[in-house]
């Protein structure tokens, strides 16, 4: 039962199956253990964050492809549920047409820079699909007619998902173990349950022949050709697929937010932190992503709080408070991410199973 | 026994668009400007926006230049080149307020001195870093394309937030030596000073590098390893000392686009370098990854597109760059002048 729904990729090692298992229940159980709005704001973060990494370590990790528009295909899904939540009105139907079209533009899009760019060099990729992404950013803030401009859209979501909703039998007085039953839970839920789906789902790609051939054609690609795979056809066809995924991520971090905007969904910042996450976590599985979603979120919500302390600490020293100022966190991710690129390729995920 | 067919050589005549296919990309950049020419109809602001699209042009080769020579040479793709810019710019524009006493006098001596220092001082600045930059984080992933991506750009995340510590968040604004502010007006056209400038030093560059590459040793050396670095090494020459050089060179030419761009701009940002990379990639790409001469023709078709379409349809500017590189890779997918690789 559990092989078949990991599609047969079991963690293989004790400490990261003990780590996964914790993952899993902490996230899946959140409300309950860390009852709080910024926990569950934080739990919800890193349900979404691990499908989106997942989604770009499936390009990066299985198909040694490197592209910087991960964050524009994300926030293409978190516009589309803006967008029809707001023209269509709150509903259910809004979000699945909103989630759909925003997945099937980002697959489209994907299409056309893989046909462009993949079938020349796979280098080429990074580049162009760095260009088209920060054009995109800046076609987003442009035309804020349609997007809202910087400001972004805030819509409304469901009323099965918004606050308001309260329910549950009446003697509990609406609570369960000290939790309020309302429609901010199953919002959670709606996340949570999206997120697994999706991840599964991924697992299951990665795992499959196809999965196989991108892995082959990642090591060598020349010699995949020899073998008789259209090499090409297996890139565009991850990109489609990966975009798609990172689409209904988008639409999911639409639909925990109610808000959309460039700085959130579609900044470079944002895709240097799925770079990282990646990297950290560890490429080439998607357990990785896991990890390195949930450490980074984490990392970023708490983390910030302990360097500004430590600043204080050697406040009147020349430059040091500068370089340990919270606002300087990415410069240490920064070095990190190289150190790690250089030590830790396989990063925790590898370690963990000892593969070198 | 039949007798052996009558032996006819014909010449064909090369058709005249095989005749001009070689030199299509020279051509392309007249026939933008007389494509924008007839689309704006207006003599004067067409020369206007032609000048400061050659500027920007020659801004963007400088930057992009040691990229595209970099690559060609070891196969190293530097995502953290913008990184060079934004040092250059800072350093060069950390000089230049410092020698406030020069650029403040309406002299053009003085000022373009003034300007002189803060371009050597930015370009030393650079080349040490970039020096630096090639023996820390790209000397350990030769040979590995994700990797290097993956590492540079981890590199360019470093040096942004340094420069952030040391020169703090926020935008810098500083005034151009007074020689080169305003402009001079030629058949009712304003054309800014110091764009001129930039349009002089870029071609002064492209001068000295088509001719350090092509009539020099250490140009063949260097034209020789793009084409077959084994060949070269197989000679006798360390290839990799050469690319230090070139890196180094490439690095330093950053700094100077930096410099000249930060001018240009009358503003600095610790992101300026990351903005200018976008440009950068489609200049390197259009012109062909690894030919100089295509990353010139490719700044310059970029630059004058971008001024073009900025005055005609202000938003679309960005994505007309984005269509420009499309078409251009529909007619070559290897870029207007592919490097040829013996390999």
């Amino acid at each position: 039962m559990i092989r078949s729904l990991l599609s047969g990729d079991l963690p293989r090692s004790l400490p990261l199956a003990l780590i996964l298992g914790g993952i899993l229940i902490c996230l899946a159980l959140a409300p309950f253990l860390f009852p709080g709005v910024r926990t569950v704001d934080t739990a919800a973060r890193i349900c979404i964050f691990i499908v989106l990494v997942a989604s770009y370590d499936l390009l990066l990790g299985y198909g040694g492809i490197v592209s910087f528009a991960h964050t524009m295909f994300f926030g293409i899904g978190a516009y589309g549920v803006a967008l029809t939540s707001t023209h269509m009105g709150r509903g259910f139907d809004a979000i699945a047409i909103g989630s759909l079209a925003g997945a099937g533009l980002a697959a489209a899009l994907a299409l056309l820079i893989g046909l462009f760019s993949l079938r020349v060099r796979a280098i080429f990729f990074a580049m162009i699909t760095l260009a088209v992404a920060s054009a995109v950013a800046v076609l987003v803030s442009q035309l804020s007619g349609l997007t809202g401009g910087e400001d972004g859209l805030a819509f409304k979501t469901p009323r099965a998902l918004g606050p308001a909703l309260k329910f549950g039998p009446e003697n509990f007085g609406g609570t369960l173990f000290g939790v309020k039953l309302n429609g901010k839970l199953l919002a959670y839920y709606f996340v949570f349950i999206g997120a697994l789906v999706l991840f599964l789902a991924l697992l299951r790609v990665v795992n499959s022949p196809f999965g196989r051939v991108l892995q082959a054609s990642r090591e060598n690609d020349f010699r995949a050709e020899s073998i008789g795979y259209r090499v090409v056809y297996y890139r565009v066809a991850a990109t489609c697929l990966s975009a798609a995924v990172a689409a209904l991520a988008g639409s999911l971090y639409a639909v925990w937010l109610r808000y959309v905007g460039p700085d959130t969904v579609l900044s470079m910042e944002l895709m240097i932190d799925i770079l990282l996450m990646v990297v950290i976590g560890g490429m080439g599985t998607l357990y990785g992503a896991m990890i390195g979603a949930t450490l980074f979120v984490l990392a970023q919500n708490y983390l910030q709080n302990l360097m500004g302390a430590a600043s204080g600490l050697v406040e009147g020293l020349p430059i040091l408070p500068e370089l340990l100022s919270a606002d300087r966190w990415l410069l240490w991710l920064g070095v990190l991410f190289i150190l790690s690129v250089y030590f830790f390729p396989t990063g925790v995920v590898g370690r963990l199973r000892g593969n070198r | 026994m039949s007798a052996a067919p009558e032996h006819a050589p014909t010449m064909a005549q090369a058709t005249l668009a095989e005749r001009i296919a070689p030199h299509m990309p020279v051509l392309l950049v007249p026939l933008l400007a007389l494509a924008g020419f007839v689309a704006i109809m207006n003599p004067a602001s067409w020369l206007t926006l032609t000048v400061s699209g050659l500027a920007m042009g020659m801004m963007i080769f400088l930057m992009a230049s040691g990229l595209t020579l970099v690559f060609g040479l070891m196969d190293v793709i530097n995502f953290g080149h913008g990184a060079f810019v934004s040092v250059g710019a800072f350093i060069g524009i950390t000089v230049l307020t410092e020698l406030g006493h020069m650029t403040a006098t309406p002299s053009l001596m003085l000022n373009l001195g003034a300007v002189l220092l803060a371009v050597l001082g930015a370009m030393v600045a650079t080349e040490l870093r970039g020096g630096a930059f090639e023996k820390v984080i790209v000397a350990p992933v030769y040979g590995h394309h994700l990797k290097q991506i993956l590492v540079t750009m981890g590199g360019l995340i470093v040096v942004e937030q340094l420069i952030i510590v040391l020169w703090g968040p926020e935008e810098i604004y500083f005034n151009r030596p007074e020689a080169l502010k305003g402009a001079i007006t030629f058949a009712g056209a304003a054309i800014e000073k110091f764009r001129l400038v930039a349009v002089v030093v870029g071609l002064v560059v492209f001068g000295l590098m088509r001719w350090v590459l092509r009539r020099t040793k250490i140009g063949l050396i260097v034209r020789a390893g793009v084409e077959n670095g084994e060949m070269v090494e197989a000679l006798g020459y360390r290839l990799k000392l050469v690319f230090v050089g070139v890196f180094i060179a490439g690095s330093a030419l950053a700094g100077l686009g930096g410099v000249m761009w930060a001018l240009y701009q009358e503003v600095i940002t610790a992101h300026m370098g990351n903005h200018d990379m976008i440009l950068i990639f489609i200049v390197v790409i259009i012109g062909g990854l690894g030919s100089v001469e295509g990353c010139f023709f490719g700044a310059l078709l970029v630059g004058l597109m971008q001024n073009y379409i900025a005055f005609i349809e202000p938003k679309a500017a960005l994505i007309s760059n984005i269509a420009l590189m499309v078409t251009i890779l529909m007619w070559r997918p290897m870029g207007m002048i592919p490097v040829v690789k013996a390999k």
